[in-house]
């Protein structure tokens, strides 16, 4: 610690300590020493039940009965499964409807927020607040309160001419209620996004502002190509994120994922199969499926990404 | 509205630009300020807009706590007709004979398990991956990155049917054995990214005094951490304490339950007339975190951040 930088510098010429290739040896076993704590959790708790659950998948496991290899029943049973079919029409409805809205949200407001003035801060960090306890089980109860019969988006509903009788009731406004609840906590993506739009060169603008181009086609040319890494991180963050949601469907509909299935959203139905009945290993075929499909979406934005996602040459 | 008057981020310093620019263009000038305060304006009109409804919920549920159960539904506006501290004395006997205080110990004991387990596991993983060469890192990284976009939904089913076969389902290990097992990605990505950034020079002159890496990861690297130390222990605090998934897989005796399932029972047992008390025991629950966020809301909001520009 007490070298200067010039004596540091000079040192690599006449290097002490042992020779070349027991350094290596070395240097390789406190690698994995310092490794030892992530590489035994991802053996146990990722690499390991990964594995173990591809084989439940082709398995009637139970906790209590056990379980045996069926071949491709649960798959067959599956696709036979009205509840699971419902359950993939929420989840991807939520997903394909909400994650937009609630992007497109997170950067309206980012770029309203993207200037100098006085208060941005206190307003970026208010704006975060939902998504810090927007999955908790006190906001679901809240959002059930506000949404329900009487409840306050209710009277506001009926004042603007709506029939009444509340969301958490009525099964084609269960998912507009989840997806305003999602779109609510904007404010992670927000905060992304309005990090990204710092990165972005102040001279573009006023290039292109010289040569006479209106907000509409600066927003076109210059923010969205410049952002486009940080629109498609977000992308593919909140589309993953938006499959996993469960607390609050269970605690808006009491664990049920009712009325009429409109809130059976995948993991609350894999929940109730796997955790409820005791189904271990349908649910275990449920979860590959997500696996799949999340690995196939993950794909598409990335092999589509070359054609849209604009990554400035010089790696800021 | 004196100062904040540059729309364009110059460097420029703070003050009125006017007097600096040429007589003649005076006029223009002093339109252009005009645009400009007018501008500003508007973004304060719309942010101010945009802040009552993202806090609407927050603050309606926070006075609905003070409302007698009979007046929370059917209520639009915020301020109550009624204030009543009932709600909180019912919240605080807790349910089922247990109280309120003991749930709060769970989740605090586990809250505060999680960020040590986060904090220990996930810096020593990270020194491997920023800081040792060693044949196999790309591959265990790019590995650490997949279990990233992983689909938790996988491994929970054969990692219950383990905890289970253990013996370990109505106790806490199977909620905090992955805390100190480092499988909390995110928080090893986070502390690889800055890591990466803290200057080399420091652990070769060490190495060269003839320092191991232990030595240099206890003494060097870790005093240096602490901003991305307390990043990771503020998100693993609030991400435990809103757990609601894993304590209802695992948790039997309600003795043992944290928080959310504390809440989950007042949502099942009691009807549409309490929900005073569901109330004030939501507003409860959340107390903590909202104090961490007015503490921490820096460190919070640039761990997101940076978490964004480097993924």
């Amino acid at each position: 610690m007490s070298l200067s930088p010039q004596a540091s510098r000079a040192a690599p010429k006449r290097r002490p300590g042992p020779p070349r290739s027991r350094r290596r040896t070395a240097e390789t076993r406190a690698g994995y020493a310092f490794l030892a704590p992530w590489l035994l959790g991802f053996l146990a708790l990722t690499a390991g039940p990964m594995i173990a659950s591809a084989y439940l998948a082709f398995t009637d496991y139970h906790p209590i009965r056990g379980g045996s290899w069926i071949g491709l029943d649960n798959f067959d049973r599956l696709l036979d499964d009205p509840r699971f079919l419902d359950s993939v029409e929420v989840t991807a409805t939520y997903a394909v409807v909400g994650t937009p809205i609630k992007l497109a949200a997170a950067l309206g407001v980012a770029m309203l927020l993207n200037s100098r003035r006085r208060g941005q801060g206190t307003y970026r960090s208010l704006f975060y607040a939902p998504s810090l306890i927007g999955a908790s089980v006190s906001v679901a109860i809240v959002w059930k309160a506000m949404f329900n019969d009487q409840g306050i988006v209710d009277d506001i509903g009926r004042f603007f001419g709506m029939s009444g009788g509340g969301w958490v009731g009525n099964p084609d406004l269960t998912l507009p209620m989840m997806i305003l609840l999602a779109v609510w906590q904007f404010g992670a993506p927000m905060v992304i996004f309005l990090a990204g739009l710092k990165q972005i060169p102040h001279e573009l603008y006023e290039a292109a502002q010289v040569d006479g181009a209106g907000p509409a086609r600066r927003f076109f040319r210059i923010t969205l190509p410049m952002l486009s890494p940080v629109l498609f991180f977000n992308l593919v963050l909140e589309t993953i994120n938006s499959f996993q949601i469960f607390a609050s469907a269970f605690i808006i509909s009491g664990g049920q994922g009712g009325p009429a299935n409109s809130t059976l959203f995948y993991t609350l139905y894999l929940y109730q199969r796997g955790f409820g009945q005791g189904q271990l290993g349908y649910a275990a075929a449920m979860a590959w499926l997500l696996v799949i499909v999340v690995g196939i979406i993950t794909l598409v934005f990335f092999r589509t990404s070359r054609y849209w996602v604009h990554y400035s040459g010089d790696g800021r | 509205m004196s100062t904040p008057l540059q729309t364009e981020p110059r460097p420029e310093p703070h003050g009125n630009p006017e007097p600096a620019r040429e007589p003649a263009r005076g006029a223009l000038a002093r339109r252009a300020a005009g645009r400009r305060r007018g501008r500003t304006l508007g973004f304060h009109l719309a942010a101010w807009a945009l802040a009552v409804v993202v806090l609407y919920p927050g603050v309606w549920m926070v006075l609905s706590a003070f409302r007698p159960s009979s007046e929370i539904i059917g209520q639009t506006g915020l301020i109550p007709d009624q204030t009543t501290l009932d709600n909180f004395r019912k919240a605080f006997e807790g349910i089922g004979g247990i109280s309120f205080w003991t749930f709060f110990g769970n989740s605090l004991f586990l809250a505060a398990a999680s960020v040590i387990g986060v904090c220990l596991s996930c810096s020593v993983s990270a020194y491997a991956f920023a800081r040792i060469d060693f044949p196999g890192r790309s591959v265990f990284f790019a590995l650490m990155i997949g279990t990233l976009l992983l689909p938790f939904h996988v491994v929970i089913i054969p990692q219950f049917i383990m905890f289970n076969e253990i013996g370990w389902t109505d106790s806490y290990l199977p909620l905090l054995v992955g805390k100190f097992l480092a499988t909390d990605a995110f928080f090893v990505f986070l502390m690889v990214q800055f890591m990466r950034n803290l200057p080399r020079e420091l652990d070769e002159s060490a190495r060269i005094d003839g320092a191991g890496h232990p030595r240099i990861f206890v003494s060097i690297v870790l005093p240096l951490m602490r901003p991305v130390l307390a990043t990771a222990s503020i998100f693993a605090f609030i991400w435990s304490w809103n757990d609601f998934l894993a304590p209802l897989i695992y948790l039997r005796s309600p003795d043992s339950y944290p928080l959310p399932l504390m809440l989950r029972q007042y949502t099942d047992q009691t009807t549409t007339s309490d929900y005073g008390a569901q109330m004030a025991a939501a507003v409860l629950a959340l107390v903590p975190v909202l104090i961490f966020f007015v503490l921490f809301q820096r460190y919070i909001v640039e761990g997101v951040a940076t978490q964004g520009l480097k993924g």
